[in-house]
């Protein structure tokens, strides 16, 4: 196996400046982001804040807050230094950053906007966007040493890479810049020059989703470009402040094949990308404490069982051989990932006896990621 | 069948939390539905090739392939549906586009319609089912169920209610009506809505809520199904008896090993009576429960037919009815 991760070396690096926990859906990523950096701020003194993506809003309750906004909040009840936590709001990441760009004439008329609304609220890759703003802003602020960064729930890890630059292509792309020329107060249709094919799309489209739809975007689109140049400029300048050696990337994953097959695929391209992995956290193992084989208990409760078929014993020997039974099997599907990324450093962490729902969980939860 | 006997569910929706089973679920299913003569078309729509690799096959092709045997001799059948090549689909079936189609989609523009309006993907996805459901050939159905492994519980309401918006919005022509097809089906005593869940806090808060809301969206619920439940049958024990009965057979006794081995007992009796408490909560929904045992191994394909077994009877009888419902009835659905 790969060596095992330090993470308290990690947190209390005074270059490492972010620290990204990315994975697939519900591995624990929010629940690592919030443990880690409640251990970087009391154990560690690090000036700290971590920004959540968890529409759940479970975080919120563990850190013993009523609710987390799009401000940072000082979380009370540390065992010393200091820790601010936000729940990312992408709808008013996405107002702020038009407000700051344009003048409010301007803002108020792309805010009114139906297709913006849809945009900014239910579009597959706007928080992922705004997750990488809402990263960029809290660098700018240089309020804190160490941000950590939950990631959204998305079905793939990649997602939180590619989504930012699927919808800035898609914005910038042919079919919109066409729609833009088409706009009202432009002579003539752009699309029309498709043929009639492109006229019998539009039809469609317009029948089925409403007739403004097409309109909407095309202002949308017009307005938006030359407020502030351009989506595609943009998500790629906050992709390459995920690419300096001041952040690092944690993979979380809990030992399932999609879960692990996820992992993989997203290790590698962060390696490809160049994007510093430093670790990944392999989460909710089954405990096991007892060092017996499934095979000999299996053996002894069968033993029992022909003196006494309800002996509790045996019953005890049993529920053991299936627990380990299971730890096995998880043990192979995560050496999967050992195999494939051998030199990415890992931590093994069993699953706690119970359900981490306040900041004394959290601390045990970094505990036990710490190895300590 | 007697006439007032509501006609029993051919297409089987397979929702729940990420990650509960969903995907399992629902080829475990079709495997069940898949009884003597029977096909049964198990159908994936998120673009995730979940399918095909529990059943050891090729990625799924958007053309149907058969997939597998089913558990007493039928046919199960998989199928990718993709949203792109259900517009083009669409469009021609509708508009006689032929090849236009293709260079629209060349062009971007297939993509673009499907990427601005998230609620047409799943338009045309559920209008693939629809079609899927409602196939004969000479005068047969030719699937005798269709099994869905659905979007997760978050979103399901969305997906199957998208048709009753288009066919608010485009009240005359071919896709009001066609529209309206599919939510009649969708809405109707042929489709079953059935929600998985696992042991744990938040699948079962989910599937409660996504039952609420399947209910005020009209949606027919079937059942739930308990998967990855654990029973340790609870016995009481002593350390001394523990020390006893492993001596007995020759196993070490020490101290730590009978602390850690009560332990880990006293983990699963905890988590057995937390299994007793959902269950009795999701009682309380008042529809029939379905429970799947977690295989130690995972789940491969000898575990899938397992599964399989394990929802025959209840679920995964011909047409998932409960029981008292007429059992046979090849010439249903007509
Ligand atoms: N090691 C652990 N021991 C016990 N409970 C855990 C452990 N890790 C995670 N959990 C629990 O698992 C659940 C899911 O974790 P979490 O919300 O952090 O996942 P996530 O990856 O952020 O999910 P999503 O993708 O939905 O955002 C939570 O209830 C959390 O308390
Ligand atoms: N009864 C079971 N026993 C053991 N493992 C199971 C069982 N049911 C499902 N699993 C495992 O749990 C994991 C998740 O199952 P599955 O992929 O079917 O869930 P899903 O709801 O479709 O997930 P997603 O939301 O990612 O689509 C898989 O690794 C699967 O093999
Ligand atoms: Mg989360
Ligand atoms: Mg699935």
């Amino acid at each position: 196996m790969a060596a095992d991760l330090d993470l308290d070396a990690l947190l209390s690096d005074e270059g490492k400046h972010v620290i990204a926990c990315c994975g697939s859906g519900g591995v624990g990523k929010t629940t690592t982001a919030a443990a880690l950096a409640l251990r970087a701020a009391e154990r560690h003194g690090r000036r700290t804040v971590v920004l959540t993506i968890d529409p759940a809003h479970r975080l919120a309750q563990s850190l013993g807050m009523k609710a987390l906004d799009n401000t940072p909040r000082p979380v009370e009840g540390l065992e010393g230094g200091s820790l601010d936590a936000m729940m990312l709001d992408m709808k008013r990441t996405f107002d702020d950053v038009v407000a700051s760009h344009t003048s409010p004439d301007r803002a108020a008329e792309i805010f009114a906007n139906p297709f913006y609304q849809a945009v900014s609220s239910t579009f597959s890759g706007t928080q992922e966007y705004m997750a990488m703003e809402k990263l960029g802003q809290l660098r700018a602020s240089e309020r804190w040493d160490l941000i950590v960064l939950d990631t959204p729930p998305s079905r793939s890890a990649l997602d939180f890479l590619d989504a930012p630059a699927r919808l800035a292509r898609f914005l910038d792309g042919r079919v919109i810049r066409l729609l833009s020329a088409s706009t009202p107060g432009s002579r003539r249709s752009m699309l029309s020059l498709m043929g009639a094919s492109a006229a019998v799309f539009t039809r469609v489209f317009n029948k089925i989703l409403g007739g403004h739809l097409l309109t909407d975007v095309a202002e949308f689109t017009a307005s938006l470009e030359d407020t502030f140049g351009g989506f595609r400029k943009r998500a790629e300048a906050t992709f390459r402040v995920l690419q300096d050696d001041q952040t690092s990337f944690l993979v979380v994953a809990t030992p399932e094949p999609a879960a692990i097959n996820e992992a993989v695929y997203f290790s590698r391209r962060l390696t490809e990308e160049r994007m510093p992995l430093d670790g990944m956290i392999m989460n909710r193992l089954t405990p096991v404490g007892a060092s017996l084989s499934a095979e000999r208990a299996l053996g002894a409760a069968a033993t029992l069982e022909e003196d006494d078929p309800r002996d509790p014993v045996a019953a005890v020997l049993r529920a053991h051989a299936d627990t380990a039974q299971r730890r096995a099997a998880e043990q192979r599907v995560a050496d999967r990932y050992s195999a494939a990324c051998p030199d990415i450093p890992q931590v093994r962490l069993a699953t706690l006896g119970s359900e981490v729902v306040d900041l004394a969980g959290l601390r045990r939860f970094g505990a036990a990621a710490a190895g300590s | 069948m007697s006439a007032t006997a509501p006609p029993l569910p051919r297409l089987h929706v397979v929702t729940g939390k990420g990650g509960t089973g969903k995907t399992t679920v629902a080829a475990s299913l079709a495997l069940a539905l898949a009884g003597p003569g029977r096909r049964v078309l198990l159908v994936e729509v998120e673009g995730r090739q979940g399918i095909a690799p529990l059943f050891d096959a090729a990625p799924l092709p958007y053309a149907e392939r058969h997939l597998a045997a089913g558990l007493d001799g039928g046919e199960v059948f998989g199928q990718a549906v993709d949203a792109d090549e259900a517009l083009l689909d669409y469009l021609t079936m509708f508009y006689k586009l032929g090849s236009a189609g293709r260079a629209l989609r060349k062009f971007g523009a297939i993509d673009f319609a499907t990427t601005i309006a998230p609620g047409l993907r799943d338009i045309l996805l559920t209008g693939k089912l629809k079609e899927a459901v409602s196939r004969t050939e000479s005068g047969r159905m030719v699937y005798d169920a269709v099994v869905l492994d659905a979007p997760p519980t978050g979103r399901i309401v969305k997906f199957l209610n998208v048709t009753v918006e288009s066919g608010r919005l485009a009240k005359t022509g071919p896709i009001g009506r066609h529209s309206r097809s599919v939510s009649r089906l969708l809405h109707s005593s042929l489709t079953a809505v059935h929600l998985v869940t696992t042991p744990a806090a938040m699948p079962v808060q989910e599937t409660v809520d996504a039952h609420r809301e399947l209910l005020a969206a009209d949606l027919p619920v079937g059942h739930v199904v308990l998967n990855k439940t654990a029973g340790a049958e609870a016995v009481d024990i002593t350390a001394e008896r523990l020390r006893e009965g492993l001596r007995r057979t020759g196993l070490p006794s020490d101290e730590a090993l009978v602390t850690a081995l009560l332990d880990e007992y006293g983990t699963r009796r905890a988590e057995t009576e937390a299994i007793d408490s959902y269950r009795a909560r999701l009682g309380t929904l008042g529809r029939p429960i379905s429970e799947l045992a977690i295989l130690p191994e995972g789940v491969d394909l000898s575990g899938l037919y397992r599964l399989a077994r394990d929802l025959r009877g209840g679920l995964g009888a011909p047409g998932g009815a409960a029981e008292g419902d007429d059992p046979g009835g090849d010439d249903r659905g007509r």
